[in-house]
């Protein structure tokens, strides 16, 4: 069980810099999110491109802005659950809440923040017929584990880095490998495009470009694979996997399901100190709504820090909290 | 006199939307979507860095070629055709009157 002051849902830049103003109030911070990296949409959809809104930074690359957050915050030494959903959360009798990820890491906090942007960032999953029936059973939308695919039958689909990377990887463990893509350019790295051709030279997998993998069967689990080719062939492939490669995309997910208020899926909040209909819950930066809200970088920053006032209220009920200039005491870090 | 144009959407449903352009304030055909209150996310704002505004192209109109990012972001996107394009990246001009355009399916 983890336990800290404030559980941050979502390690984007409103979540790392949530960090930030709590360490100020000497409250601790324990941070979730669904992908394997801080940064939220900077890093996973942008990390190249320059931002010129941030106040101060004329240009600042959103990587690097990330980057900076985690240098900022580190004094306070946050902890993370990286590559994790929340997916529920209860209120137990000592008034506290118990926040539950997909994979069953426990997290326990009188003060949730959802920081959560867009949504949790999930695969993107191809709109065909009958695809969820075989989920886990042969259709699988990443590589958690190369070992479960030793000496099987693969079909992977996607034209990205991991597409090719996993193609190149699995090459040797597998029995087959077919990497399908709908044009024959690729828009992962040149290196590991150049592999994949040599691969396929030597034979050592099947390409099939100018195609696209449209259809799903088999009895209990996965069999095979229908593969359309542009012109109109279809190709019947056995398989055992078939791991479709489209990059990521944000999704509400269960948040929706917490019993907070939304509306066209956003959660209300008070703009007082952006808490939710239910005390103790507060959503800031792109998730929440209210009247005015603008999804911008520098406002997630402003929702974070008027929230961290309210959150000191309510875990030190009976403390004065007085309000210092970080010039005036400067930063001092968090015994872990 | 204001200068429009007028271009046709159809849905997911297959449901048909005449959209009257104004050419004065520039927009592309996903913000166009976008305020039609059609369901195009265009998560990226527009830079040709997600792929939530595929569209098939279904008239006969000349379009300027998708750049090598437009294609890129295309491959990840499901049931891409040849007249396959990002709809933030078609920038509404007075070329594009009577452009007929239909929404590609979502993602699961
Ligand atoms: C291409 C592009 C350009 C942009 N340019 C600018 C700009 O110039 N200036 C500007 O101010 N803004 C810009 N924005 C908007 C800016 O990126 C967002 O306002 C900002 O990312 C919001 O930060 P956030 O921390 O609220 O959410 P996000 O960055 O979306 O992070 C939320 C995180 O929460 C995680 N999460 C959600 N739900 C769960 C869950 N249940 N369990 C675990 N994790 C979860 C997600 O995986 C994600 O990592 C741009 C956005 C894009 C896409």
């Amino acid at each position: 069980m983890i336990e800290t002051d404030i559980l941050i849902i979502g390690a984007g830049p409103t979540g790392l810099f949530t960090v930030f103003e709590a360490g100020l109030l000497k409250l601790k911070c324990h941070l979730i999110d669904a992908l394997p990296q801080p940064g939220g949409q900077l890093t996973e959809i942008y990390p190249k491109k320059p931002i010129y809104d941030i106040p101060g930074f004329p240009e600042v690359l959103a990587g690097d802005l990330v980057k900076n957050l985690m240098e900022q915050i580190e004094i306070f030494k946050p902890g993370f659950t990286l590559g994790e959903r929340a997916e529920t959360i209860e209120k137990l009798e000592d008034g506290k809440f118990l926040v539950t990820t997909n994979r069953g890491t426990k997290h326990k906090a009188p003060i949730i923040a959802i920081a959560g942007g867009l949504g949790s960032f999930e695969p993107r999953k191809p709109p065909i017929e009958n695809i969820s029936a075989f989920e886990e059973r042969g259709v699988e939308y990443m590589v958690r584990d190369p070992e479960m695919f030793a000496e099987k039958k693969i079909v992977i689909s996607g034209g990205g880095d991991s597409a090719l990377d996993w193609t190149i990887y699995l090459a040797d463990l597998a029995d087959e490998i077919t990497l399908v893509h709908r044009r024959q350019g690729f828009r992962g790295a040149p290196d590991s495009v150049q592999k994949v051709k040599e691969l396929d030279a030597a034979e050592k997998i099947n390409l099939i470009t100018e195609a696209q993998v449209t259809g799903v069967s088999g009895e209990t689990a996965l069999e095979q694979v229908v593969i359309r080719k542009n012109n109109g062939d279809l190709i019947e492939k056995k398989t055992d996997f078939f791991i479709p490669l489209f990059g990521l995309s944000p999704k509400l997910g269960p948040i929706a399901n917490w019993g907070l208020h939304l509306e066209k899926n956003a959660i209300l909040v008070d703009t007082f100190d952006y808490q939710t209909n239910i005390p103790g819950i507060f959503a800031i930066g792109d998730i929440n709504t209210y009247p005015g809200k603008l999804k911008l970088i520098l406002c997630g920053f402003h929702e974070a820090t008027l929230m961290c006032q309210s959150a000191y209220k309510i875990i030190n009920p009976e403390k004065k909290l007085s309000f210092k200039y970080t010039t005036v005491t400067g930063i001092k870090g968090i015994e872990s | 006199m204001e200068e429009t144009i007028q271009i046709a959407v159809i849905d997911r449903e297959d449901q048909k939307h005449d959209i009257i352009i104004p050419l004065d304030i520039d927009l592309n055909l996903m913000e166009v979507c976008k305020a039609e209150g059609l369901p195009v996310e265009g998560t990226c704002g527009g830079m040709a860095l997600c792929s939530t505004c595929h569209c098939y192209i279904q008239s006969n109109h000349i379009l300027r070629q998708a750049s090598d990012a437009e294609e890129d972001m295309l491959d990840q996107a499901f049931d891409v055709l040849e007249n396959s394009r990002l709809g933030c990246q078609i920038k509404i001009s007075s070329e594009l009157n009577g452009l007929v355009v239909k929404l590609a399916p979502e993602s699961l």
